[in-house]
């Protein structure tokens, strides 16, 4: 999803992750209104928004373990281990959150999605903070969900590759 | 991957409040000085008078333990509002209701349950009985969470407002008047020598129905903050 800053892409995503009120029409998943099956909904949805959603004063491990929690899940100290290794911010798993920097603290957020067993990913602006190889990490992992049968809804100021499925575009014009 | 049950996500949150409260020791000792501080005022205000000081007692320490106890309340959802972890909270496949009926026991923990063992030493400078300071915590140990589950309504509904401190307090601490009243009022019968058994059942009904009723409204007032 594309458009100029301020026309109101947050916005949609908030609305298509139910955060935000429809003033007229509806959202559909699997042809059902995701108001009247929020818990169903819930369970198929991973959303990422601007914010990082760590806790600054707990460890990359607990924040994970915390996020993934929430979704009904418990994930294996060694898969904490891989996903951070992924995300290529190996062994800073019992470092606290505020201790790294703004770009460590987005791949650990971001890292949460290798660990999501949610098949709709909502992503605004997922790229921002990260450098060129962080930016490709992603873009394989977005690649990979999709290959598996998932979705991604993104909005992104950057052209990136997402593998060799082709996106539908959505520009929102004010 | 493990999957966690309902109760497993509730034990996830209460985990996660009391390890940051423990990195956090000021947010949690706040409260308890307080609390100190204020209910020792009193004594040096008012001058040595046993009779006056023991009349006094069972109020002074009351509105000391809920002033502290609104202390925290403004943080209760703020850090997890600035940092984005309310959003995940409201989007989890976990009723929010229950989340924050676990956040709200974490407040109690945290908060009252401090207050209610240091009551007894507080009580002992107004030259409270033993009997009334077992009267004293046993009230306390009511009121206090209906104390947390009521605030964490108001500090739902003040979420992001510029002000919200003393917005928190005008909306809360006419709706702690009854716990007020009655936790004060069986103190204060104990030490006449008067019978307890109905101050102890309404503040047992109003944390009752403040478990019941209190989660659904604070989820209601989050999600219109989030909106």
């Amino acid at each position: 999803m594309a458009g100029a800053n301020g026309v109101g892409k947050t916005s949609l995503l908030r609305m298509v992750c139910g955060l935000a009120p429809i003033e007229s029409g509806q959202i559909l998943w699997n042809d059902t209104p995701i108001h009247s099956q929020s818990d169903v909904y819930r369970q198929d949805l991973c959303y990422l928004g601007h914010l990082n959603s760590l806790q600054e004063s707990m460890t990359v491990n607990e924040n994970l373990v915390f996020t993934a929690a929430l979704a009904g899940n418990a994930p294996e100290p060694t898969q904490l281990q891989e996903v951070l290794a992924h995300f290529g911010v190996r062994g800073r798993g019992e470092q606290l959150v505020k201790h790294l920097s703004q770009g460590q603290k987005r791949r650990v957020a971001l890292s949460r999605l290798a660990l999501s067993q949610a098949r709709l990913w909502v992503l605004d602006e997922p790229f921002v903070a990260m450098d060129e190889k962080g930016v490709r990490m992603l873009a394989d992992l977005i690649a990979s969900h999709l290959g598996k049968g998932g979705l991604a809804v993104i909005t992104s100021h950057q052209q990136v590759d997402i593998g060799t499925i082709a996106p539908q575009m959505l520009e929102l014009r004010a | 991957m493990k999957k966690l049950g309902l109760f497993g996500v509730m034990a996830a949150l209460l985990r996660r409040e009391v390890s940051v409260a423990l990195r956090q020791k000021g947010e949690v000792l706040t409260p308890l000085v307080f609390f100190v501080v204020v209910a020792s005022l009193f004594p040096l205000g008012v001058g040595p008078e046993s009779a006056l000081l023991l009349r006094m007692a069972p109020g002074v320490l009351w509105v000391s333990a809920l002033l502290a106890a609104m202390l925290s309340l403004q943080r209760l959802f703020a850090t997890d509002h600035a940092d984005g972890s309310l959003e995940q909270m409201a989007l989890s496949s976990t009723p929010l209701g229950l989340l924050v009926a676990a956040k709200a026991l974490t407040h109690f923990l945290l908060s009252g349950l401090p207050l209610v063992l240091m009551a007894p030493v507080l009580g002992l400078q107004f030259g409270l009985e033993s009997h009334s300071l077992g009267i004293l915590m046993l009230t306390l140990l009511l009121g206090t969470p209906t104390l947390s589950l009521i605030g964490s309504i108001g500090a739902a509904l003040t979420l992001g407002v510029r002000g919200a401190g003393v917005l928190l307090s005008l909306l809360i601490l006419p709706l702690y008047i009854p716990v007020l009243i009655f936790g004060a009022g069986a103190v204060e019968a104990d030490a006449a020598g008067l019978g307890i058994g109905g101050h102890l059942s309404l503040l047992a009904a109003l944390l009752v129905l403040s478990v019941f009723f209190a989660p659904l409204a604070t989820k209601t007032a989050l999600r219109i903050s989030l909106e």
